[in-house]
């Protein structure tokens, strides 16, 4: 029956207008993004950069909200919790580290420079 | 929220996430990236919380409270030099994360209108597992990763007879999990998935040696994206596929970095055992006939006083030593007395990608006096002291002339062509890679043998 459902999903997929083809698109243009956005990064900066790449893919907080969400108690409810928790340590813990990383990096002192 | 206002929100959201990357292009603008990825994330809860399936806040705000509190401490209490286990441990949440979040929309996928309990689109099955097995394997080889950092386990690999097979089995194995899955709707299946993928990270994390971390732990980065992804195509939601995708690549990059700055494939570094005793014997044997000239602090004081040019090349040594502070007072001292000093960086220095630049920039150490391998290697030439500490193997010449080495082809930071090298060493021993460094029985060399902070020391003192 599986496999039923899922040919008829590739059937849907072929023509245009299925959800899952938008997203495919979008996931690819997105990969494109990351790819040409994270070569531009300075090698200095690869630390803060894994580490902000970090905070922001807790961005799946909201796959949690929604599980924590509804009104009635139950094992879903319980499991979005724990990952809000979770996602929560992340975001603020990623965020913080990386900004006090970023707020190390100082340029020479300008009379050092004019001296040169 | 209209269903197009909402969509509009989580594109926004995306936005951000990429200009938070984007600003990382420089020093400058870094800042203002991060809170351009910190407005995203508040645009994106935001969002999230004005759908109208959200409906009671109590055990939300309870949790953003207790993550939030114990994410902050953490990140201001952690000390620079455990950057890269913090990183770890991190990764390690966002899979858990992934796979609870994969958990909630199986056994309630009302909630995200994929269908009913025990008939789940197979489609959405598909996504759900690939996050849940993908976070599964992030959390339990981050955990790995982490305990091999932090020095809870060993950092040497863990090789048994067998590994490979073992993999592969458990891969099929997986596999098949998810066809079960797919096919039957069953709970078991769904935690047959998860418990094998969690068994797969170990397994896969464990046969590599502490030195090869750096790779892990961008792998895993990438990984912990597309787990991210999988729950995005779930969800339906652009702001979670973007993010993955975005956070994916970069891992995958940063990994590919780090493995062509110790020409190896990634296959390489991740069939693991790499590093260890291999050199041993033959190493110690030609090793005592030759002779190796020795020094103290006020020897290398001396000499670096009266040089002109000074390349400074950090390595994980001076991490473990904490030295990155006396090596900045020694830098302004020589400074003062007219030496032009800078730091050389090689790709895999340190146990994180940009580790040894955030250790600089924490002992304040200007970062346009630090520059990576391309811009610097034809500058030793010129340089009349080279001043290695805690670095070994990015600096052997036998990564260039000796086709035998288990380093051939790596690229080097050449020292060896500055007027005089100095190796701050506790010993004589091998490097990660167990090769020994022909650079130590120069007649150009001198061996500054202590621990990196206390000889740094010595020789500020010996300069002030």
């Amino acid at each position: 029956m599986g496999t039923d459902k899922l040919a008829a999903k590739a059937a849907e997929a072929a023509s245009s207008g299925d959800p899952f083809i938008f997203m495919f698109t979008v996931f690819v243009l997105a990969v494109f993004i990351g790819f040409f956005v994270v070569w531009s990064v300075t090698p200095a900066l690869h630390s803060p950069l894994m580490s902000v790449t970090n905070a922001v893919s807790s961005v799946i907080i909201v796959g949690a909200l929604i599980a924590a969400g509804p009104a009635d108690m139950g094992f879903s409810k319980v499991m979005g919790f724990v990952a809000v928790i979770l996602a929560s340590v992340n975001i603020f813990g990623g965020f913080i580290v990386t900004n006090r990383m970023l707020a190390m990096f100082k340029k020479k002192p300008k009379k050092v420079e004019a001296a040169k | 929220m209209s269903e197009s206002l909402t969509g509009f929100a989580y594109l926004a959201a995306a936005v951000c996430f990429i200009l938070a990357l984007r600003g990382l292009s420089s020093p400058e603008s870094a800042r203002r990236g991060t809170a351009l990825g910190v407005i995203g994330m508040v645009i994106a809860i935001g969002t999230t919380l004005a759908d109208p399936t959200v409906m009671s806040f109590e055990l939300i705000i309870a949790g953003i409270i207790i993550g939030g509190l114990i994410g902050t401490v953490v990140a201001l209490k952690i000390e620079m030099t455990a950057l890269p286990q913090l990183v770890a441990a991190f990764h390690s949440l966002v899979g858990l994360a992934a796979v609870f979040v994969a958990a909630a929309a199986f056994f309630a996928p009302e909630a995200y209108g994929i269908g009913v309990l025990g008939n789940i689109q197979a489609a959405s099955l598909i996504e759900m597992s690939l996050g849940a097995a993908i976070g599964a394997i992030t959390f339990s080889g981050s955990l790995i990763a982490f305990g091999k950092l932090q020095g809870v386990l060993s950092g040497s690999p863990l090789v048994f007879p067998g590994q490979h097979a073992l993999n592969a089995l458990l891969g099929i194995a997986l596999v098949a999990g998810v066809a079960w899955l797919v096919q039957t709707n069953s709970e078991t299946a769904f935690w047959a998935v998860v418990v094998l993928s969690i068994i797969i990270g170990f397994t896969i994390i464990l046969p590599i040696g502490g030195a090869d971390m750096p790779v892990v732990v961008s792998m895993l980065n990438s990984y912990s994206g597309w787990a991210a992804c999988g729950i995005g195509f779930t969800l339906s939601n652009t702001a979670l596929i973007v993010t993955g995708a975005l956070v994916g690549s970069s891992g995958a990059i940063l990994s590919y970095i780090m493995c062509k700055g110790m020409n190896r494939s990634i296959f390489n570094v991740l069939l693991g055992g790499f590093g260890g005793e291999v050199a041993g014997p033959a190493a110690a044997g030609g090793g005592e006939a030759k002779a190796v000239k020795s020094g103290s602090g006020d020897d290398a004081a001396f000499i670096m006083k009266n040089a002109s040019k000074v390349i400074i090349v950090p390595g994980y040594g001076m991490a473990v030593a904490q030295a990155q502070h006396a090596l900045r007072e020694m830098g302004d001292l020589l400074k003062a007395e007219g030496v032009d000093v800078s730091y050389a960086i090689h790709p895999v220095a340190g146990r994180m990608p940009g580790h040894m630049n955030v250790l600089l920039a924490e002992a304040n150490v200007p970062y346009d006096e630090v520059f990576e391998l391309e811009e610097i290697n034809t500058e030793f030439s010129t340089a009349d002291v080279a001043f290695v500490i805690g670095a070994n193997d990015v600096t052997n010449p036998a990564a260039k002339t000796d086709p035998t080495s288990a380093i051939y082809g790596m690229p080097i930071l050449e020292v060896e062509n500055a007027g005089t090298v100095l190796f701050i060493k506790r010993s004589m021993a091998s490097g990660y890679a167990g090769v020994d460094n022909e650079l130590f029985f120069r007649d150009n060399t001198m061996m500054l043998f202590s621990d990196a902070k206390a000889m740094t020391e010595s020789i500020v003192q010996a300069l002030g």
